[in-house]
């Protein structure tokens, strides 16, 4: 099975780099960016294949996360995104679910369960992306006709 | 502060009981005043006009009873001849005759020659043959065709006036005289009476009485006798008011009688003729003492108690907006408590990720190599470090939620600018604003309470960091002293005030915030606690460009000499 690529966005750097180290530490492939500006950047440069879940903190300086999912959403709708919220944000949370976001969790998190969503959510992206690519190739076979 | 109130309310008290007595008392006393000179006026000519009226009457009267008597004796005179009127029988029954038509007045009858000799007589004394020659009466009455005496007292001893008419025939003049009852013509002038002390007499031009006074009078005519010199007609009364020699006030009416040669006086005392005005005037002096006294009373005990109720109203206000602010205060804690909440969180989560790294460190094959050993030293320092920021946050946060000290401390400006600059440092991150202090070094001490002072800038800061969009700006805090005051400005970049709504920000209340985002105290709070303080709060403001509230507070005075 191919790694579980995981895009990490938060401006607390000192936790980004922590839990940076702990995942890759249970085996999966880690980017990050401190800002939600900086997340799009990276996703558009190396492709949404690459990117498979996004661990997104709510509440940011500048684009904050609900305007990140939202973009994220836009441009790459396949990519599935966790949100990690400070109990005062917990509306902007929901929010986010309500827009399409995969999941929400209470900061500090248990990194357990963090990482079973996280399996989940790859799991049904590249089941969504199989079923794209099954679709194209029935429809190269009706076209040709066999 | 209390003593300002007490002065205040004294000042008060003083302006509204001399305001009410004044409305109160001025339109009585003028009435009062404006009545009784009209009344007394008016009652005095009537007075006047009724004693004139009396005298006059009395006057006609009494000349009236003169001219009737003077008619009954020419009647004689000219119905009989000397020679019958000689005859003392026929006298006599003419004398009977006239006393029975006339209610007695008549003493006497007697006729009398030209050499003054009574030749006939009828009536009570012995005055036959009686030789008048030298008598006053006689040689006034030879000269015109009748007339009548002054009263005197004659022969005969006893007062007594003379009717006498002159008749002439073959060539001698002969008098006819009768003599009239001085008491009857004293009746009609002593029953003249009116109130206490009014009584009437007649004079002669020596000032002589003519009739018995009923009351003393006093010894000097002068101011009756001025009467003659008067020229009055027959029929006129004249009224005068005089003072006589022992004080008293009187009036005096007086008419002409007998042709002037007579004066009637009517005399009265002016307090007895003026007593039901004089009476009228006390009644009315009395109701405006007492009403006026009643007015002082009333307005100053309600004065009183008006006063004291505003007091009262003052009092509750004063804690009501203490409790505002109190409240206020929570609010503003119960905001900042969220965003402490979440600044809390991070250095939290941090910490559980750290435990969980050196966790996971642990469960590695080989624990303790190199590598290993320099990560468990750097995580367990990370938590340590972010331990320590968890335990400042909620310091802060302690200290801010300390119940209001509403003692005044030395507070130092700067130092609140800092402490409040920091507690916001979550929010002006996450809002994308620029925060900038700007302090004076050399800040002189404001006397004020700390914790108050830090909800005004709280506020302030707040307000400025919400005025800022999305798209950021800058908030800057500077503090200066200028002109012996503690000055503090915190401007901004953002949306600015509209001019329309200037005036009204520091209303209670008032808010351009979305409902339930706002609760439109805070400016007023501010407002409320730096006055308090004797200070002032301003404000300028430029729509698209930005805003500053100035705040201006006194300065404690610093020890000038030496001194630490």
């Amino acid at each position: 099975m191919i790694q579980t690529m995981v895009l990490l966005v938060d401006d607390e750097a000192d936790f980004v780099e922590t839990m940076s180290k702990r995942l890759t530490k249970r085996g999966l492939g880690v980017l990050t960016a401190y800002s939600g500006q900086e997340a799009l950047e990276k996703v558009d440069r190396d492709g949404a294949s690459k990117v498979d879940v996004v661990i997104l903190d709510v509440k940011m300086p500048g684009m904050d996360g609900l305007e990140t999912l939202a973009a994220l959403k836009q441009k790459h709708p396949l990519i599935e995104v966790i949100m990690l919220t400070g109990h005062a944000t917990v509306e902007s949370a929901i929010e986010g679910m309500k827009r399409g976001a995969f999941d929400y969790l209470m900061k500090p998190c248990n990194l357990d369960i963090l990482v079973g969503k996280v399996d989940q959510a790859c799991r049904k992206k590249r089941l969504h992306e199989a079923k794209i690519l099954q679709a194209r190739a029935e429809m190269i076979a009706l076209r040709r006709g066999d | 502060m209390a003593d300002r109130n007490q002065k205040l309310y004294r000042v008060l008290t003083r302006n509204m009981v001399l305001l009410v007595v004044g409305v109160a008392l001025a339109p009585l006393i003028l009435t009062g005043i404006v009545l009784l000179s009209q009344f007394q006026e008016a009652y005095r000519a009537k007075v006047i006009d009724h004693l004139a009226e009396l005298v006059q009457k009395h006057s006609q009267n009494i000349d009236g009873f003169l001219t009737d008597r003077l008619a009954n004796i020419r009647v004689v005179a000219r119905s009989y001849s000397v020679e019958m009127l000689a005859d003392g029988q026929f006298l006599r029954r003419n004398l009977a005759l006239l006393r029975e038509e006339n209610g007695g007045v008549f003493v006497d009858l007697g006729l009398i020659d030209s050499q003054g000799i009574q030749q006939a007589y009828a009536g009570p004394f012995n005055l036959a043959g009686v030789n008048y020659a030298e008598a006053n009466w006689f040689r006034k009455a030879r000269q015109g065709e009748h007339f009548i005496s002054d009263v005197f007292t004659g022969l005969r001893g006893t007062p007594h006036f003379i009717v006498a008419v002159r008749q002439s025939a073959e060539g001698r003049d002969w008098i006819l005289r009768a003599t009239i009852d001085f008491e009857a013509f004293n009746a009609l002038v002593e029953n003249i009476s009116i109130g206490q002390t009014g009584f009437a007499f007649i004079l002669n031009h020596l000032g002589e009485f003519q009739t018995k006074p009923r009351y003393q009078v006093t010894p000097d005519r002068s101011p009756n006798l001025d009467f003659f010199k008067s020229h009055l007609k027959p029929d006129r009364v004249a009224v005068t008011e005089k003072t006589d020699q022992t004080g008293r006030k009187l009036i005096l009416a007086e008419a002409p009688l007998k042709g002037g040669e007579w004066i009637l006086c009517y005399q009265q005392e002016s307090d007895d003729a003026f007593a039901q005005l004089h009476h009228a005037r006390r009644v009315t002096l009395a109701i405006l003492l007492i009403g006026g006294l009643l007015i002082v009373v009333v307005a100053f005990v309600l004065s009183r108690r008006m006063v004291n109720r505003i007091a009262e109203a003052n009092k509750q206000k004063a804690i009501m907006n203490d409790k505002v602010v109190e409240a206020g205060r929570l609010a503003s804690i119960g905001e900042l408590a969220a965003g402490i909440a979440h600044e809390i969180n991070n250095p939290v989560a941090i910490m559980v990720e750290e435990a969980g790294w050196i966790g996971d460190l642990l469960a590695d094959e080989d624990p303790t190599s190199e590598e290993n050993l320099a990560e468990l030293k750097r995580a367990v320092n990370q938590i340590q470090t972010q331990g320590t920021r968890c335990k400042e946050i909620t310091h802060k946060l302690l200290s801010f939620a300390r119940k209001t000290d509403p003692d005044i401390h030395e507070v130092s400006l700067s130092e609140v600018v800092e402490d409040v600059i920091d507690l916001l440092k979550q929010k002006t991150r996450y809002a994308n604003v620029e925060i900038k202090a700007d302090l004076d070094p050399d800040m002189p001490p404001v006397a004020a309470s700390p914790s108050e002072l830090q909800q005004v800038l709280l506020n302030l800061i707040n307000n400025a960091v919400d005025a800022i969009d999305a798209s950021g700006g800058k908030v800057t805090v500077t503090t200066r002293e200028d002109n012996g005051e503690a000055v503090f400005e915190v401007a901004d970049t953002g949306q600015g005030i509209p001019e329309a709504i200037l005036p009204r920000i520091f209303d209670p209340f008032f808010t351009t915030k979305p409902v339930g985002q706002g609760t439109g105290l805070g400016l007023s709070i501010c407002h409320g606690i730096i006055h308090k303080l004797g200070g002032a709060i301003s404000v300028r403001s430029e729509v698209g460009q930005g805003t500053a509230f100035t705040v201006r507070l006194p300065v404690v005075n610093r020890s000038t000499e030496g001194g630490s």
